[in-house]
Protein backbone atom coordinates (compact mmCIF):
# COMPACT_ATOMS: atom_id res chain seq x y z
CA UNK A 1 0.00 0.00 0.00
CA UNK A 2 1.36 3.34 -1.02
CA UNK A 3 0.40 6.64 0.52
CA UNK A 4 0.80 9.48 -1.95
CA UNK A 5 1.58 12.83 -0.38
CA UNK A 6 -0.83 15.54 -1.51
CA UNK A 7 0.24 18.31 0.84
CA UNK A 8 3.58 18.47 2.62
CA UNK A 9 3.90 20.01 6.04
CA UNK A 10 4.95 23.32 4.51
CA UNK A 11 2.04 23.25 2.09
CA UNK A 12 -0.39 22.52 4.94
CA UNK A 13 0.89 25.56 6.78
CA UNK A 14 0.60 27.73 3.69
CA UNK A 15 -2.93 26.53 3.03
CA UNK A 16 -3.95 27.41 6.60
CA UNK A 17 -2.45 30.88 6.22
CA UNK A 18 -4.34 31.43 2.98
CA UNK A 19 -7.63 30.15 4.43
CA UNK A 20 -7.21 32.51 7.38
CA UNK A 21 -6.72 35.48 5.05
CA UNK A 22 -9.81 34.47 3.11
CA UNK A 23 -11.93 34.44 6.28
CA UNK A 24 -10.66 37.90 7.16
CA UNK A 25 -11.24 39.25 3.65
CA UNK A 26 -14.94 38.51 3.88
CA UNK A 27 -15.32 40.62 7.00
CA UNK A 28 -12.33 42.49 8.36
CA UNK A 29 -14.11 43.58 11.53
CA UNK A 30 -14.10 40.08 13.07
CA UNK A 31 -17.32 41.20 14.67
CA UNK A 32 -19.37 38.23 15.92
CA UNK A 33 -16.96 35.77 14.30
CA UNK A 34 -16.75 32.37 16.01
CA UNK A 35 -14.95 29.22 14.92
CA UNK A 36 -16.42 25.75 15.34
CA UNK A 37 -14.31 22.68 14.67
CA UNK A 38 -15.75 19.22 14.05
CA UNK A 39 -14.09 16.43 16.08
CA UNK A 40 -11.28 15.43 15.73
CA UNK A 41 -9.14 16.90 12.93
CA UNK A 42 -11.53 19.78 12.35
CA UNK A 43 -10.77 20.91 15.90
CA UNK A 44 -7.00 20.85 15.22
CA UNK A 45 -7.55 22.88 12.08
CA UNK A 46 -9.80 25.35 13.91
CA UNK A 47 -7.13 25.86 16.60
CA UNK A 48 -4.54 26.58 13.90
CA UNK A 49 -6.80 29.14 12.31
CA UNK A 50 -7.53 30.68 15.69
CA UNK A 51 -3.77 31.03 16.27
CA UNK A 52 -3.25 32.51 12.80
CA UNK A 53 -5.95 35.13 13.40
CA UNK A 54 -4.37 35.96 16.74
CA UNK A 55 -1.05 36.52 15.01
CA UNK A 56 -2.52 38.75 12.33
CA UNK A 57 -5.10 40.67 14.33
CA UNK A 58 -4.08 40.08 17.93
CA UNK A 59 -7.58 38.95 18.80
CA UNK A 60 -8.74 35.72 20.41
CA UNK A 61 -11.65 34.31 18.47
CA UNK A 62 -14.07 32.06 20.41
CA UNK A 63 -13.63 28.43 19.45
CA UNK A 64 -16.23 25.70 19.86
CA UNK A 65 -15.85 21.95 19.57
CA UNK A 66 -18.57 19.88 17.95
CA UNK A 67 -19.05 16.11 18.09
CA UNK A 68 -21.75 15.11 15.63
CA UNK A 69 -22.17 11.45 16.66
CA UNK A 70 -25.69 11.85 18.04
CA UNK A 71 -26.79 13.60 14.85
CA UNK A 72 -25.44 11.08 12.35
CA UNK A 73 -27.86 9.64 9.83
CA UNK A 74 -26.04 6.30 9.67
CA UNK A 75 -26.23 5.37 13.35
CA UNK A 76 -28.51 2.51 12.42
CA UNK A 77 -26.21 1.21 9.70
CA UNK A 78 -22.59 1.62 10.69
CA UNK A 79 -22.49 -1.61 12.62
CA UNK A 80 -20.04 -0.48 15.24
CA UNK A 81 -20.61 1.59 18.28
CA UNK A 82 -19.34 5.04 17.50
CA UNK A 83 -16.85 6.74 19.75
CA UNK A 84 -18.55 9.73 21.28
CA UNK A 85 -16.28 12.68 21.86
CA UNK A 86 -16.82 15.95 23.64
CA UNK A 87 -18.98 18.80 22.40
CA UNK A 88 -18.06 22.09 23.99
CA UNK A 89 -19.58 25.38 22.91
CA UNK A 90 -19.36 27.80 25.78
CA UNK A 91 -20.73 30.87 24.06
CA UNK A 92 -24.02 32.04 22.62
CA UNK A 93 -24.42 31.24 18.91
CA UNK A 94 -27.35 33.58 18.30
CA UNK A 95 -26.64 36.14 15.55
CA UNK A 96 -23.03 35.01 15.24
CA UNK A 97 -20.98 34.56 12.09
CA UNK A 98 -19.93 30.92 12.36
CA UNK A 99 -17.06 29.45 10.39
CA UNK A 100 -17.60 25.69 10.56
CA UNK A 101 -14.34 23.82 10.12
CA UNK A 102 -13.52 20.25 9.09
CA UNK A 103 -10.49 18.58 7.59
CA UNK A 104 -12.02 16.73 4.62
CA UNK A 105 -15.28 17.38 2.79
CA UNK A 106 -16.61 14.20 1.18
CA UNK A 107 -20.30 13.16 1.04
CA UNK A 108 -21.49 16.21 2.97
CA UNK A 109 -23.32 14.10 5.56
CA UNK A 110 -21.08 15.13 8.44
CA UNK A 111 -21.75 18.77 7.58
CA UNK A 112 -25.51 18.13 7.44
CA UNK A 113 -25.30 16.64 10.96
CA UNK A 114 -23.17 19.54 12.16
CA UNK A 115 -25.62 22.10 10.77
CA UNK A 116 -28.52 20.40 12.54
CA UNK A 117 -26.60 20.28 15.80
CA UNK A 118 -25.58 23.95 15.56
CA UNK A 119 -29.21 24.94 14.96
CA UNK A 120 -30.11 23.22 18.24
CA UNK A 121 -27.66 25.52 20.01
CA UNK A 122 -29.09 28.73 18.62
CA UNK A 123 -29.81 30.80 15.53
CA UNK A 124 -26.58 32.05 14.02
CA UNK A 125 -26.60 34.88 11.48
CA UNK A 126 -24.55 32.94 8.98
CA UNK A 127 -22.64 29.67 8.77
CA UNK A 128 -19.70 29.39 6.40
CA UNK A 129 -17.92 26.13 5.71
CA UNK A 130 -14.14 25.80 5.69
CA UNK A 131 -12.32 22.59 4.78
CA UNK A 132 -8.69 21.79 4.15
CA UNK A 133 -9.48 19.22 1.48
CA UNK A 134 -12.48 18.89 -0.80
CA UNK A 135 -12.37 15.42 -2.34
CA UNK A 136 -15.73 15.55 -4.15
CA UNK A 137 -18.46 12.84 -4.25
CA UNK A 138 -21.11 14.95 -2.56
CA UNK A 139 -24.39 13.21 -1.74
CA UNK A 140 -26.11 16.34 -0.44
CA UNK A 141 -26.41 19.90 -1.77
CA UNK A 142 -23.60 21.26 0.38
CA UNK A 143 -20.67 23.36 -0.82
CA UNK A 144 -17.71 24.82 1.02
CA UNK A 145 -16.98 28.56 1.27
CA UNK A 146 -13.25 28.15 1.83
CA UNK A 147 -11.17 25.27 0.47
CA UNK A 148 -7.49 24.58 1.09
CA UNK A 149 -7.16 22.25 -1.85
CA UNK A 150 -9.48 20.45 -4.23
CA UNK A 151 -8.42 16.85 -4.83
CA UNK A 152 -10.25 14.69 -7.36
CA UNK A 153 -10.48 11.19 -5.89
CA UNK A 154 -12.02 7.84 -6.66
CA UNK A 155 -14.26 6.10 -4.15
CA UNK A 156 -11.60 3.45 -3.58
CA UNK A 157 -9.23 6.07 -2.28
CA UNK A 158 -9.20 7.59 1.16
CA UNK A 159 -7.77 10.93 2.13
CA UNK A 160 -5.87 11.16 5.37
CA UNK A 161 -5.12 14.46 7.06
CA UNK A 162 -2.50 14.51 9.78
CA UNK A 163 -1.73 17.30 12.18
CA UNK A 164 1.27 17.79 14.41
CA UNK A 165 -0.94 17.92 17.51
CA UNK A 166 -2.77 14.66 16.91
CA UNK A 167 -0.43 12.68 14.65
CA UNK A 168 3.06 14.07 15.11
CA UNK A 169 3.39 15.83 11.76
CA UNK A 170 1.42 17.93 9.25
CA UNK A 171 0.65 16.03 6.10
CA UNK A 172 -2.15 15.11 3.71
CA UNK A 173 -1.94 11.77 1.94
CA UNK A 174 -4.12 9.77 -0.39
CA UNK A 175 -4.33 6.00 0.02
CA UNK A 176 -5.79 3.47 -2.37
CA UNK A 177 -7.74 1.03 -0.24
CA UNK A 178 -8.09 -1.46 -3.11
CA UNK A 179 -4.36 -2.01 -3.07
CA UNK A 180 -4.57 -2.18 0.68
CA UNK A 181 -6.78 -5.22 0.45
CA UNK A 182 -4.43 -7.10 -1.85
CA UNK B 1 -13.74 -0.73 21.89
CA UNK B 2 -16.97 -1.88 20.28
CA UNK B 3 -20.19 -2.30 22.20
CA UNK B 4 -21.63 -5.70 21.30
CA UNK B 5 -24.31 -6.41 23.87
CA UNK B 6 -27.88 -6.41 22.67
CA UNK B 7 -29.13 -6.17 26.24
CA UNK B 8 -28.07 -4.74 29.57
CA UNK B 9 -29.13 -7.29 32.17
CA UNK B 10 -26.57 -7.01 34.95
CA UNK B 11 -23.19 -5.63 35.90
CA UNK B 12 -21.85 -9.03 36.96
CA UNK B 13 -21.11 -10.08 33.39
CA UNK B 14 -19.71 -6.74 32.18
CA UNK B 15 -15.98 -6.26 31.71
CA UNK B 16 -14.14 -3.31 33.19
CA UNK B 17 -13.81 -1.90 29.66
CA UNK B 18 -17.55 -2.13 29.12
CA UNK B 19 -18.23 -0.37 32.42
CA UNK B 20 -15.80 2.40 31.51
CA UNK B 21 -17.33 2.71 28.06
CA UNK B 22 -20.83 3.23 29.45
CA UNK B 23 -19.56 5.85 31.91
CA UNK B 24 -17.64 7.71 29.19
CA UNK B 25 -20.66 7.73 26.90
CA UNK B 26 -22.80 8.91 29.82
CA UNK B 27 -20.45 11.85 30.35
CA UNK B 28 -21.09 12.96 26.75
CA UNK B 29 -24.82 12.71 27.34
CA UNK B 30 -24.52 14.72 30.53
CA UNK B 31 -23.17 17.55 28.39
CA UNK B 32 -26.22 17.21 26.13
CA UNK B 33 -28.59 17.45 29.12
CA UNK B 34 -26.97 20.77 30.03
CA UNK B 35 -27.76 22.33 26.65
CA UNK B 36 -30.58 24.71 25.97
CA UNK B 37 -32.16 22.12 23.71
CA UNK B 38 -31.63 18.94 25.69
CA UNK B 39 -32.46 16.62 22.88
CA UNK B 40 -30.49 14.83 20.17
CA UNK B 41 -31.86 12.79 17.27
CA UNK B 42 -29.81 9.64 17.99
CA UNK B 43 -32.81 7.27 18.47
CA UNK B 44 -35.26 9.03 16.19
CA UNK B 45 -37.85 6.59 14.88
CA UNK B 46 -37.20 4.02 17.62
CA UNK B 47 -39.80 2.94 20.13
CA UNK B 48 -38.93 2.33 23.76
CA UNK B 49 -41.42 0.44 25.94
CA UNK B 50 -41.22 0.71 29.73
CA UNK B 51 -42.72 -2.52 31.02
CA UNK B 52 -43.02 -2.20 34.78
CA UNK B 53 -44.41 -5.04 36.88
CA UNK B 54 -43.50 -3.25 40.11
CA UNK B 55 -44.39 0.26 41.18
CA UNK B 56 -41.71 2.78 40.27
CA UNK B 57 -41.76 6.46 39.66
CA UNK B 58 -38.17 7.57 39.66
CA UNK B 59 -36.67 4.82 37.50
CA UNK B 60 -39.53 4.82 35.02
CA UNK B 61 -39.59 8.59 34.65
CA UNK B 62 -35.82 8.63 34.34
CA UNK B 63 -35.92 6.08 31.49
CA UNK B 64 -38.78 8.00 29.91
CA UNK B 65 -36.93 11.31 30.01
CA UNK B 66 -33.76 9.63 28.74
CA UNK B 67 -35.55 8.03 25.79
CA UNK B 68 -37.32 11.27 24.90
CA UNK B 69 -34.05 13.21 24.95
CA UNK B 70 -32.79 10.71 22.40
CA UNK B 71 -35.89 11.47 20.26
CA UNK B 72 -37.36 7.98 20.72
CA UNK B 73 -41.07 7.37 21.21
CA UNK B 74 -41.95 6.04 24.64
CA UNK B 75 -44.80 3.83 25.77
CA UNK B 76 -45.33 3.07 29.45
CA UNK B 77 -47.01 -0.12 30.53
CA UNK B 78 -47.87 -0.61 34.18
CA UNK B 79 -48.53 -4.28 34.67
CA UNK B 80 -51.20 -3.82 37.33
CA UNK B 81 -53.56 -2.41 34.75
CA UNK B 82 -52.60 -4.55 31.77
CA UNK B 83 -53.54 -7.97 30.48
CA UNK B 84 -51.05 -9.44 32.93
CA UNK B 85 -53.96 -9.23 35.34
CA UNK B 86 -55.83 -11.44 32.95
CA UNK B 87 -53.15 -14.09 33.17
CA UNK B 88 -50.79 -13.40 30.26
CA UNK B 89 -47.24 -14.65 30.81
CA UNK B 90 -44.18 -12.43 30.73
CA UNK B 91 -42.92 -13.91 27.48
CA UNK B 92 -46.30 -13.55 25.79
CA UNK B 93 -46.49 -9.94 26.91
CA UNK B 94 -42.95 -9.39 25.60
CA UNK B 95 -43.73 -10.97 22.23
CA UNK B 96 -46.85 -8.87 21.89
CA UNK B 97 -44.88 -5.73 22.61
CA UNK B 98 -42.31 -6.81 20.04
CA UNK B 99 -45.07 -7.43 17.51
CA UNK B 100 -45.98 -3.78 17.96
CA UNK B 101 -42.48 -3.08 16.59
CA UNK B 102 -40.93 -1.91 19.83
CA UNK B 103 -37.16 -1.64 19.54
CA UNK B 104 -36.13 -1.50 23.18
CA UNK B 105 -37.95 -2.93 26.22
CA UNK B 106 -37.08 -1.64 29.67
CA UNK B 107 -38.39 -4.15 32.18
CA UNK B 108 -38.85 -4.20 35.94
CA UNK B 109 -40.12 -7.37 37.55
CA UNK B 110 -40.30 -8.86 41.01
CA UNK B 111 -38.70 -12.13 39.86
CA UNK B 112 -34.93 -12.39 39.65
CA UNK B 113 -33.90 -13.27 36.10
CA UNK B 114 -37.07 -11.89 34.49
CA UNK B 115 -35.15 -9.50 32.24
CA UNK B 116 -32.71 -12.22 31.18
CA UNK B 117 -35.55 -14.55 30.28
CA UNK B 118 -37.23 -11.87 28.21
CA UNK B 119 -33.95 -11.12 26.46
CA UNK B 120 -33.50 -14.76 25.50
CA UNK B 121 -36.90 -14.86 23.82
CA UNK B 122 -36.97 -11.49 22.07
CA UNK B 123 -35.07 -9.79 19.28
CA UNK B 124 -35.76 -6.41 20.85
CA UNK B 125 -33.11 -4.94 23.12
CA UNK B 126 -33.87 -5.56 26.79
CA UNK B 127 -32.70 -3.34 29.63
CA UNK B 128 -33.09 -4.56 33.20
CA UNK B 129 -34.63 -1.85 35.36
CA UNK B 130 -34.59 -4.10 38.42
CA UNK B 131 -35.34 -7.82 38.73
CA UNK B 132 -36.25 -9.12 42.16
CA UNK B 133 -33.29 -9.10 44.52
CA UNK B 134 -30.89 -9.77 41.67
CA UNK B 135 -29.66 -6.57 39.97
CA UNK B 136 -30.54 -3.00 39.10
CA UNK B 137 -27.65 -2.18 36.77
CA UNK B 138 -28.54 1.37 35.73
CA UNK B 139 -28.93 2.44 39.37
CA UNK B 140 -25.44 1.18 40.20
CA UNK B 141 -24.05 2.80 37.04
CA UNK B 142 -25.48 6.16 38.03
CA UNK B 143 -24.16 5.74 41.60
CA UNK B 144 -20.70 4.98 40.22
CA UNK B 145 -20.95 7.82 37.70
CA UNK B 146 -21.86 10.27 40.46
CA UNK B 147 -19.10 9.00 42.71
CA UNK B 148 -16.50 9.30 39.98
CA UNK B 149 -17.68 12.78 39.13
CA UNK B 150 -17.38 13.81 42.79
CA UNK B 151 -14.10 12.14 43.70
CA UNK B 152 -12.43 11.83 40.29
CA UNK B 153 -11.87 8.08 40.45
CA UNK B 154 -13.25 4.75 41.66
CA UNK B 155 -10.08 2.72 42.00
CA UNK B 156 -8.89 2.57 45.59
CA UNK B 157 -11.98 4.26 47.02
CA UNK B 158 -13.56 2.86 50.14
CA UNK B 159 -17.30 2.61 49.75
CA UNK B 160 -19.67 1.40 52.46
CA UNK B 161 -23.11 0.16 51.49
CA UNK B 162 -25.39 0.47 54.46
CA UNK B 163 -28.80 -1.07 55.03
CA UNK B 164 -30.92 -3.94 53.83
CA UNK B 165 -28.39 -5.74 51.64
CA UNK B 166 -30.35 -9.00 51.55
CA UNK B 167 -33.32 -7.61 49.67
CA UNK B 168 -31.37 -5.09 47.62
CA UNK B 169 -30.70 -5.43 43.90
CA UNK B 170 -29.11 -1.99 44.09
CA UNK B 171 -26.53 -3.35 46.53
CA UNK B 172 -25.72 -6.33 44.32
CA UNK B 173 -25.21 -4.25 41.19
CA UNK B 174 -23.10 -1.79 43.17
CA UNK B 175 -20.93 -4.57 44.55
CA UNK B 176 -20.23 -5.94 41.07
CA UNK B 177 -19.59 -2.56 39.52
CA UNK B 178 -17.51 -1.08 42.31
CA UNK B 179 -15.29 -4.12 42.90
CA UNK B 180 -14.62 -4.49 39.16
CA UNK B 181 -13.50 -0.89 39.06
CA UNK B 182 -11.16 -1.37 41.98
CA UNK B 183 -13.08 0.08 44.93
CA UNK B 184 -13.05 -1.55 48.34
CA UNK B 185 -16.59 -2.28 49.43
CA UNK B 186 -17.85 -2.74 52.97
CA UNK B 187 -21.38 -3.89 53.70
CA UNK B 188 -22.97 -2.74 56.93
CA UNK B 189 -26.33 -3.94 58.24
CA UNK B 190 -27.95 -5.97 60.96
CA UNK B 191 -26.44 -9.40 60.25
CA UNK B 192 -29.82 -10.93 59.43
CA UNK B 193 -30.06 -8.51 56.49
CA UNK B 194 -26.76 -9.67 55.02
CA UNK B 195 -27.00 -12.61 52.64
CA UNK B 196 -24.80 -15.53 53.71
CA UNK B 197 -21.68 -16.07 51.59
CA UNK B 198 -21.61 -12.52 50.21
CA UNK B 199 -17.95 -12.20 51.33
CA UNK B 200 -17.04 -14.39 48.34
CA UNK B 201 -17.57 -11.37 46.07
CA UNK B 202 -14.61 -9.72 47.81
CA UNK B 203 -16.46 -7.38 50.16
CA UNK B 204 -16.07 -6.84 53.89
CA UNK B 205 -19.04 -7.27 56.19
CA UNK B 206 -19.73 -5.55 59.50
CA UNK B 207 -22.64 -4.69 61.74
CA UNK B 208 -20.75 -1.81 63.32
CA UNK B 209 -21.86 1.41 61.67
CA UNK B 210 -19.09 3.54 63.17
CA UNK B 211 -16.53 1.19 61.69
CA UNK B 212 -18.24 1.32 58.28
CA UNK B 213 -18.20 5.11 58.45
CA UNK B 214 -14.74 5.69 59.86
CA UNK B 215 -12.65 5.03 56.75
CA UNK B 216 -15.23 5.41 54.01
CA UNK B 217 -14.79 7.87 51.12
CA UNK B 218 -18.44 7.38 50.33
CA UNK B 219 -21.52 5.68 51.68
CA UNK B 220 -24.48 4.36 49.75
CA UNK B 221 -27.44 4.17 52.09
CA UNK B 222 -30.19 1.78 51.06
CA UNK B 223 -33.87 2.15 51.68
CA UNK B 224 -35.38 -0.14 54.31
CA UNK B 225 -37.88 -2.11 52.28
CA UNK B 226 -40.33 -2.91 55.04
CA UNK B 227 -42.80 -4.11 52.42
CA UNK B 228 -40.49 -7.02 51.67
CA UNK B 229 -40.26 -8.21 55.26
CA UNK B 230 -42.27 -11.36 54.96
CA UNK B 231 -40.28 -13.33 57.51
CA UNK B 232 -40.49 -10.68 60.21
CA UNK B 233 -36.70 -10.41 60.22
CA UNK B 234 -36.62 -6.64 60.19
CA UNK B 235 -35.98 -4.50 63.23
CA UNK B 236 -38.56 -1.86 64.06
CA UNK B 237 -38.05 1.44 62.25
CA UNK B 238 -37.09 3.39 65.38
CA UNK B 239 -34.77 0.60 66.46
CA UNK B 240 -33.06 0.57 63.07
CA UNK B 241 -32.58 4.33 63.06
CA UNK B 242 -31.01 4.21 66.50
CA UNK B 243 -28.40 1.64 65.45
CA UNK B 244 -27.93 2.18 61.70
CA UNK B 245 -29.49 5.54 60.88
CA UNK B 246 -27.06 8.12 59.46
CA UNK B 247 -27.13 11.30 61.52
CA UNK B 248 -24.96 14.40 61.57
CA UNK B 249 -23.56 13.30 64.88
CA UNK B 250 -22.37 10.00 63.46
CA UNK B 251 -20.99 11.64 60.33
CA UNK B 252 -18.71 13.76 62.49
CA UNK B 253 -16.58 10.70 63.05
CA UNK B 254 -16.33 10.12 59.28
CA UNK B 255 -14.13 11.84 56.70
CA UNK B 256 -15.11 15.48 56.34
CA UNK B 257 -15.83 15.25 52.62
CA UNK B 258 -17.53 11.84 52.68
CA UNK B 259 -20.00 11.44 49.82
CA UNK B 260 -23.50 10.42 50.92
CA UNK B 261 -25.65 8.60 48.35
CA UNK B 262 -29.12 7.10 48.48
CA UNK B 263 -30.97 5.48 45.56
CA UNK B 264 -34.30 6.88 46.79
CA UNK B 265 -37.00 7.06 47.81
CA UNK B 266 -35.71 8.10 51.23
CA UNK B 267 -37.43 7.21 54.45
CA UNK B 268 -36.41 10.29 56.40
CA UNK B 269 -35.75 9.43 60.01
CA UNK B 270 -35.23 5.73 59.27
CA UNK B 271 -32.13 5.36 57.05
CA UNK B 272 -30.89 8.87 57.58
CA UNK B 273 -31.90 12.10 59.21
CA UNK B 274 -33.23 15.00 57.19
CA UNK B 275 -30.14 17.06 58.06
CA UNK B 276 -27.93 14.46 56.38
CA UNK B 277 -30.23 13.95 53.39
CA UNK B 278 -30.23 17.69 52.70
CA UNK B 279 -26.68 18.33 53.97
CA UNK B 280 -23.48 19.34 52.19
CA UNK B 281 -22.24 15.76 51.82
CA UNK B 282 -25.41 14.54 50.14
CA UNK B 283 -25.40 13.99 46.36
CA UNK B 284 -28.85 12.42 46.29
CA UNK B 285 -30.37 14.87 43.81
CA UNK B 286 -27.27 14.82 41.60
CA UNK B 287 -27.78 11.07 41.40
CA UNK B 288 -31.22 11.67 39.95
CA UNK B 289 -29.84 14.10 37.37
CA UNK B 290 -27.01 11.76 36.43
CA UNK B 291 -29.49 8.89 36.09
CA UNK B 292 -30.81 10.47 32.91
CA UNK B 293 -27.36 10.70 31.30
CA UNK B 294 -26.50 7.13 32.28
CA UNK B 295 -29.79 5.77 30.94
CA UNK B 296 -29.38 7.74 27.70
CA UNK B 297 -25.98 6.07 27.31
CA UNK B 298 -27.38 2.58 27.93
CA UNK B 299 -30.33 3.07 25.56
CA UNK B 300 -28.00 4.49 22.91
CA UNK B 301 -25.43 1.68 23.21
CA UNK B 302 -27.80 -1.30 23.17
CA UNK B 303 -29.62 0.18 20.18
CA UNK B 304 -26.35 0.37 18.24
CA UNK B 305 -25.46 -3.21 19.15
CA UNK B 306 -28.58 -4.70 17.62
CA UNK B 307 -28.14 -2.72 14.47
CA UNK B 308 -24.53 -3.82 14.39
CA UNK B 309 -25.63 -7.42 14.04
CA UNK B 310 -27.82 -6.62 11.07
CA UNK B 311 -25.25 -4.54 9.26
CA UNK B 312 -22.31 -6.79 9.88
CA UNK B 313 -21.55 -7.12 6.18
CA UNK B 314 -18.98 -4.33 6.06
Amino acid sequence: MEAKIILSSQEVRKAIQRLTHQILERDQSLKDLVLIGIQTRGVCLARRIQAAIKELKNQDMPLGVLDITFYRDDLTAIGSSPVVKETNIEFDLNDKRIVLIDDVLFTGRTIRAALDEIMDFGRPKTIELLVLIDRGHRQLPIRPDFVGKNIPTSLEESVEVKFQESDGSDEVTIINRQEDKR
Amino acid sequence: MRWKRKDLLDLESLSLQELEYILTTAASFKEVTGRQIKKVPALRGKTVVNLFYEPSTRTRVSFEVAAKRLSADVINIAAEVSSVKKGETLIDTGKNIEALKADIIVVRHSASGAAAMLARHLKANVINAGDGWHEHPTQALLDIFTLREKLGRIEGLKVSIIGDIAHSRVARSNIWGLTKMGAKVTLCAPLMLIPPGIEETGVKVTDDLDQALSEADAINVLRMQFERDEAGAFPKAWEYFKTFGITEERLQKAKKDIVVMHPGPINRGIEMSSEVADGVNSVILEQVTNGIAVRMAVLFLVAQAKNGKKANSN
